[in-house]
């Protein structure tokens, strides 16, 4: 239970300077999704182009340090990425948050979130790490869904 | 320091649990107890030998196993009923928790018979309710038409009580409330709340969740109709708690849940219902879990519930005193530890609870972080989640010490300093 492998320094950043935060004009959905047994908070919309590009996530969210620099790195991830490409980085983040540890994560396509490694070793803390990438998930999935539907 | 348990560290070496480390050599610090109490050796045992020697079916089971087992089980009812001094042993109905319990008296106070619920009636409940006691509510006075009320709070954490004229009327028909808050801490004048609602003929119904660890609880005292605890938080195992009601409120409420061992005679067209508490315990209960609770109860009056609250309030005393030195720190509900049970909920500036529980895990400290199931008291206090310590019988002052080390320790790790 080494504490600097949960809090790294880019968590910690992200933290306490988070990217893109607030909610923005255009979207096509927003979603608000809660943890329940804790509280942690998030609203969070999508804008995405005709083109299919992420063109904008905003959202706002109360939590801890985990779940609050985890949506800051998704969103940095995410925008300005065609969805599809969204959504493979969005699956590697969930098979590394469920790898219980084990699984390496490639750099290549997480980028900063590479730093959520050690959230993976614990548990009690996975829920927070994903909590705005479910609420990405479900906002994007909501917009494609009416568009095509 | 005044009020400790005299033999603390024998009172100790019974919770075998606690001489156990965590990762890293840390000793265990276990603050957690509002959330469920460690278990005793006694208790252990108790529930190792039924399983090992007496195990069979009560009641139905005519054996000699079966009539061991039946004694058993009875024998736990007994122990609950000294407990908390019921008039009579067939009062203490065994659910699964408090929270079966609850669901218990707000699902059969929906049906026919002199208690009923309906349209135009009103149910008062309070601000500072854990979950298991609003929702049920809610429930029940959305499906019958009944209107829900509550009591709010001051800035102190206690009742607002200067309203309660307009808010116990003759509309009510149930008043629900805590006996002691299980995020705020704070102890409630339930004898003088169920003096006013028994004024309007109201049934008043008390979750002794967090009372019934702490204090001595005596049910007739406490003024209420039906009183509720769960095992778990009494050193006693998880998947049974106790409903108290009065005989005859307990008498004219329908049964909850149909099946075996409720029933008097069963035919195909209808069937007449066992007394109490029979009447209120379908199905094969859990057995070994009631046999650990007699045990436990046991155990808890061998030691003393005067000498248990003693001990609570001078360990909340001198955590009081310890976490008012830690900058930045805000405890929520009352500061005075006579007013108060041993949880204390607490926010730290410029750290999130679940980031604080998790710096306090990693010394060994166990906390609670979150809301705590009462998710409307926190609000009423503008306050999202908080991280919450809670002693109980076996916590001695280093424990503290420690806690508020590790508070520190957090502090400078964040470089609040």
């Amino acid at each position: 239970m080494d504490l600097d492998s949960l809090y790294q320094e880019i968590i910690l950043d992200h933290y306490k300077n988070p990217h893109h935060k607030g909610l923005r004009e255009p979207f096509e959905a927003e979603v608000h999704h809660v943890n329940p047994t804790c509280g942690d908070e998030v609203t969070l919309r999508v804008h995405v182009g005709d083109d299919g590009t992420v063109d904008d996530v905003s959202y706002d969210a109360v939590g801890c340090s985990i779940s609050q620099a985890s949506a800051s790195v998704m969103t940095d991830l995410v925008i300005g990425k065609p969805v599809d490409e969204a959504m493979t980085i969005h699956e590697e983040f969930l098979a590394l948050m469920q790898g219980k540890g084990a699984v390496e994560p490639d750099e290549e396509v997480l980028e900063d979130a590479v730093a959520f490694s050690g959230v993976a070793k614990f548990p009690a803390r996975v829920k927070c790490a994903l909590l705005s990438w479910m609420a990405w998930k479900d906002a994007t999935t909501r917009t494609l869904e009416a568009r095509n539907g | 320091m005044d009020g400790l348990l005299p033999d603390l560290e024998v009172v100790r070496k019974d919770f075998p649990i606690l001489e156990r480390t965590l990762a890293g050599g840390m000793p265990l610090v276990y603050l957690d107890s509002a959330n469920t109490s460690q278990k005793p050796q006694c208790v252990i045992d108790a529930m190792v030998d039924h399983l090992e020697h007496h195990n069979a079916n009560i009641a139905r089971a005519m054996h000699q196993l079966g009539a061991e087992a039946t004694q058993a089980f009875e024998d736990a009812r007994d122990a609950v009923a000294a407990f908390i001094g019921a008039p009579s042993r067939d009062e203490v109905i065994f659910t699964k928790n408090a929270s079966e319990a609850l669901n218990l008296a707000a699902n059969t106070l929906a049906w026919a018979s002199p208690y009923q619920v309906g349209p135009g009636d009103e149910v008062v409940i309070t601000e500072m309710e854990h979950h298991s006691n609003i929702v049920p509510w809610q429930l029940l006075t959305q499906r019958t038409g009944a209107t829900l009320r509550w009591f709010g709070l001051t800035d102190e954490g206690q009742l607002d009580l200067s309203g309660i004229d307009s808010l116990i009327t003759e509309r009510t028909k149930v008043v629900s409330l805590t006996w002691v808050s299980n995020a705020l801490g704070t102890i409630n004048p339930v004898a003088e709340i169920a003096r006013r609602a028994h004024e309007v003929g109201a049934l008043v119904v008390v979750d002794a969740s967090q009372a019934a660890p702490q204090l001595p609880v005596d049910v007739v005292a406490s003024g209420a109709d039906i009183l509720v605890f769960t095992g778990h938080k009494v050193v006693g195992p998880t998947g049974i708690g106790v409903l108290w009601g009065r005989r005859e409120v307990l008498e004219q409420l329908p049964p909850f849940l149909g099946g075996g061992e409720m029933i008097e005679t069963v035919r195909m067209e209808a069937s007449t219902y066992a007394g109490i508490p029979h009447k209120f315990e379908a199905g094969t209960p859990p057995i070994a879990e009631a046999v650990g609770l007699g045990a436990a109860v046991r155990y808890l009056g061998d030691v003393g519930m005067e000498a248990i609250q003693a001990h609570e309030q001078a360990i909340t005393a001198y955590a009081l005193d310890g976490l008012a030195t830690v900058p930045g720190l805000k405890v929520l509900g009352p500061t005075d530890a006579a007013l108060r049970g041993g949880a204390i909920s607490f926010e730290l500036d410029g750290i999130h609870p679940h980031d604080l529980q998790t710096v306090l895990d990693t010394r060994g400290i166990a906390v609670r972080a979150g809301h705590h199931c009462a998710r409307p008291a926190h609000e009423r206090f503008g306050v999202q989640s908080t991280t919450r310590m809670s002693s109980y019988l076996y916590t001695t002052p280093g424990e503290i010490d420690a806690l508020v080390e590790g508070l520190e320790y957090a502090r400078s790790y964040f470089r609040l300093d």
